[in-house]
């Protein structure tokens, strides 16, 4: 098993911790992993992304090129990403803040309205943790028991009364994750 | 610590960790991408409340090292960390450190040069770190990390081998390494050395006030009579043979019946070792040999390779071309050596690594 | 040369025991001498021989280490205080103090000085102000007055051309993590003693963890001034101390 993941949006949308979180998890489940941000001027306001990889074996490179999975948060991303997803891979992105929706065909595409649904629930912090939640039903590369454990090792110690609405969000993002084709 | 927790962190945390953990006595650094994390995550686990080492902010580059030469000078163990265009303010330092053999650590999370050039990934440091970069005959060992577990483990061996030989040693790391998170295995905290041990240890040429001591120490890289001047690099000469003798370190991947040997460091050494999976899937022999230390350079063994009848080397660094001329050197002209790499920060992938194999090497 | 038996009661000078039979390297008339033998009155005096680390700078005084014996480290050019800075902080009972000219502090190590004396470091700064480099042959430093001839003004020191001399004590002093800043010369027996009562309080300064101290001497260089020795000291009084006059310039405790 090897998963190879793009997570790509804003500075601030939790992209990078997004990515954590799932290689915690990866960690908690004796995967090897790898987490590669992009980092930077860019991460100030502008587009940030990382890339985390789950596998099985001994990791080679932790840059890769194309992906299994993208995980796509605004226009910009999609512009840059949409053509690296390997054919027959996933695409899953939310509708919020993208004008021009993909068009590949080979792959398969979700989207998860995280953003209204979270700021709806008043709990818009939950964001991050709601997309990863539907990429994990389409992907359940990790365990939902592992998810749990690498969701409380990622955060720092003052965040942990939050972890119930974070797992909360899981399962609701789970449950809101649309196929499109 | 009764288990080995697995974490997950990011290479320029866990030097941080490392440096706690290994009993080290002060940092002393300033800021600059992709490496902040070092002193950030040291002023967050505050190691003064519990090992009592030091942590210090300088007012520049210049000012750490010479921070490092002076905490050095007095026998302790003391490190920096920077990125390239901070490396190239410490390099008169450095050759002080090492005129003055004084042991000391010092991270280089390398980015793209030359200038301020940018902030990306690079291995455009490796003739500075391993052929002098300061001024005079000296050389740095120099430790090569290719995983966050390394950038954890080789800060106790750096400092390790610079105590041992008395020599400053530095972590050649670059921004992909050091921003990368991978699982990492912590080891015991070892107690920082007493003020008895440091003497024990290196009273008989520390700075540490006198002491017990009847004569004074003077930690000074002035030689101003030739001779002094002439026996102590014949004696800094002794020592780099000695350590060219017995700390060669590297890894070798399907090098055995390999016709064909990329040589990478760091994080190019992941995304070859990539490349080598690659061919091998398209049944083409290919090895990777990694050094783990690029001072002192494995020769020995790429030259047996080339000897054994590999039909060609590729040095795949992310720069110009550097440590192609010390493969040249270890080939000594029996097959041909190539050079693939990127140079503007700039991360290649392993098909094109492969690409370059077949373009250039394969007829 | 013959030993000669001098008796304890018609003893009235003796070399310090803390300075070395080395034979110095220094000018006849130069000021650094004299204060060598201060500060390793004060240290004998103190009975910090044991704990103490000095640094040596680059300029006349690079060798300092020759003459008084304590341990030292000998810094690069101008980052004296940077050196004393991490020995300090790793060894926080012990005296340390820095030797540095007008070249080395004022030019190459502002930045390092000013610093370690921004924070408030616990340590010692002599400062030997001759207004000029003595040992690359006698060219115009920061401190060097308007008018002097040096290898560099050789038409004397221009503020259009040269740029104007800046006085560091007083600067310094504006710093909050400095508590104790003088200026003192050499060149009486009077100004002798008040030196070495200011060595003194600095070292006793930086041992209270009382912040940064700075005994700035101001000094005479007659080779490189190209005067006798008694010229240059007349020299100094005219023209050096009525820029850089004497006397305590701050003396407080640190800021809560």
């Amino acid at each position: 098993m090897k998963e190879t993941i793009i997570i790509a949006g804003f500075g601030g949308q939790g992209v990078l911790s997004m990515g954590k979180i799932l290689a915690y998890s990866g960690v908690m489940q004796d995967f090897e992993v790898t987490w590669m941000p992009s980092y930077g001027p860019e991460m100030r306001g502008g587009t940030a992304n990382v890339t985390v990889i789950i596998s099985d074996k001994r990791i080679s490179s932790p840059i890769a090129d194309s992906y299994d999975t993208a995980i796509i948060l605004n226009q910009q991303s999609m512009d840059k990403f949409q053509s690296k997803v390997k054919p027959g891979g996933v695409l899953i992105y939310d509708t919020n803040g993208i004008t021009t929706p993909p068009t590949r065909t080979d792959i398969e595409i979700y989207t998860i309205d995280a953003a209204t649904e979270s700021a709806r629930m008043g709990q818009a912090k939950m964001f991050n943790t709601m997309i990863l939640g539907g990429y994990l039903k389409i992907k359940p590369v990790v365990e939902m028991e592992y998810v749990m454990q690498g969701l409380k090792k990622s955060l720092p110690e003052r965040a942990w009364k939050f972890l119930p609405q974070n797992e909360a969000a899981i399962n609701h993002g789970a449950q809101i994750i649309k196929k499109v084709r | 610590m009764a288990e080995k927790e697995v974490r997950l962190m990011k290479g320029n945390e866990v030097i941080a960790h490392a440096a706690v953990h290994c009993g080290c006595d002060g940092y002393f650094g300033y800021p600059i991408t992709p490496q902040s994390e070092v002193m950030e995550t040291l002023m967050e686990l505050k190691p003064w409340e519990t090992t009592g080492m030091v942590v210090l902010q300088a007012e520049s580059e210049v000012s750490s090292i010479n921070m490092v030469y002076g905490g050095a000078a007095t026998g302790k163990k003391v490190m920096t960390s920077s990125s390239s265009p901070g490396v190239s303010l410490m390099s008169e330092g450095l050759s002080y450190l090492a005129a003055g053999q004084l042991p000391c650590l010092v991270v280089n999370c390398q980015r793209g040069g030359p200038g301020l050039g940018t902030i990306q990934p690079s291995q455009g440091d490796y003739f500075q770190a391993c052929k002098g970069g300061g001024h005079g005959d000296y050389h740095l060992i120099v430790l090569a990390p290719a995983s966050v577990q390394e950038m954890y483990d080789f800060v106790g061996l750096g400092f390790d081998l610079a105590f041992k030989y008395r020599t400053p040693a530095m972590l050649l790391a670059d921004g992909a390494i050091g921003q990368m998170m991978e699982k990492v295995v912590f080891s015991e905290q070892k107690p920082r050395r007493t003020d008895e041990q440091v003497v024990e240890e290196c009273g008989s040429w520390a700075s540490c006030g006198k002491g017990k001591r009847k004569h004074k120490n003077v930690a000074t890289s002035l030689f101003l009579q030739p001779d002094e001047l002439e026996a102590l690099n014949q004696k800094l000469q002794a020592t780099y043979r000695e350590i060219e003798a017995h700390e060669v370190r590297y890894e070798e991947y399907m090098c055995d019946d390999a016709d064909y040997i990329l040589v990478a460091f760091g994080s190019s050494a992941r995304i070859s070792l990539a490349a080598v999976d690659m061919a091998r899937e398209q049944g083409i022999k290919l090895g990777l040999l990694r050094p783990i230390t690029l001072y002192p350079f494995p020769y020995a063994p790429l030259k047996a390779m080339a000897e054994r009848g590999v039909k060609g080397f590729i040095s795949v660094e992310l720069n110009a071309g550097q440590m192609v001329e010390d493969v040249r050197l270890a080939v000594e002209g029996k097959a041909p050596v190539k050079h693939f790499g990127a140079m503007g920060g700039m991360i290649f992938n392993p098909e094109s690594v492969l690409e370059a194999l077949k373009s250039n090497l394969i007829k | 040369m013959a030993e000669v038996e001098i008796k304890a009661e018609n003893l009235v000078y003796a070399k310090p025991r803390l300075i070395t039979d080395t034979v110095m390297h220094y000018c006849p008339g130069c000021s650094h001498g004299t204060v060598h033998k201060l500060i390793a009155e004060v240290i004998d005096e103190m009975g910090l021989e044991d704990k103490t680390i000095a640094v040596s700078p680059v300029g006349c005084s690079v060798l300092a280490y020759n003459y008084l014996d304590v341990d030292w480290i000998e810094a690069a050019h101008g980052r004296a205080c940077a050196v004393a800075t991490a020995a300090k902080r790793l060894h926080p009972e012990h005296m340390v103090f820095t030797y540095q000219g007008d070249g080395d502090l004022s030019a190459i190590g502002t930045a390092e000085t000013i610093h370690a004396a921004a924070r408030g470091e616990n340590i010692v700064t002599i400062f030997i102000n001759n207004a000029i480099y003595g040992m690359t042959g006698g060219q115009m430093s920061p401190t060097t007055l308007l008018g002097m001839k040096t290898a560099t003004t050789p038409y004397g020191r221009d503020a259009k051309l040269n740029g104007f001399p800046y006085k560091v004590a007083d600067m310094i002093a504006h710093l909050d993590g400095t508590t104790y800043i003088t200026r003192q010369s050499v060149h009486t027996p009077a100004n002798v003693r008040k030196c070495k009562k200011a060595i003194r309080k600095a070292f006793e300064n930086a041992l209270a963890g009382n912040g940064y101290s700075m005994v700035e001497v101001v000094a005479t260089c007659n080779s490189g001034w190209k005067m006798s020795p008694v010229e240059a000291n007349k020299w100094m009084e005219e023209n050096l101390l009525p820029v850089y006059p004497l006397g305590d310039i701050k003396c407080t405790t640190l800021p809560k």
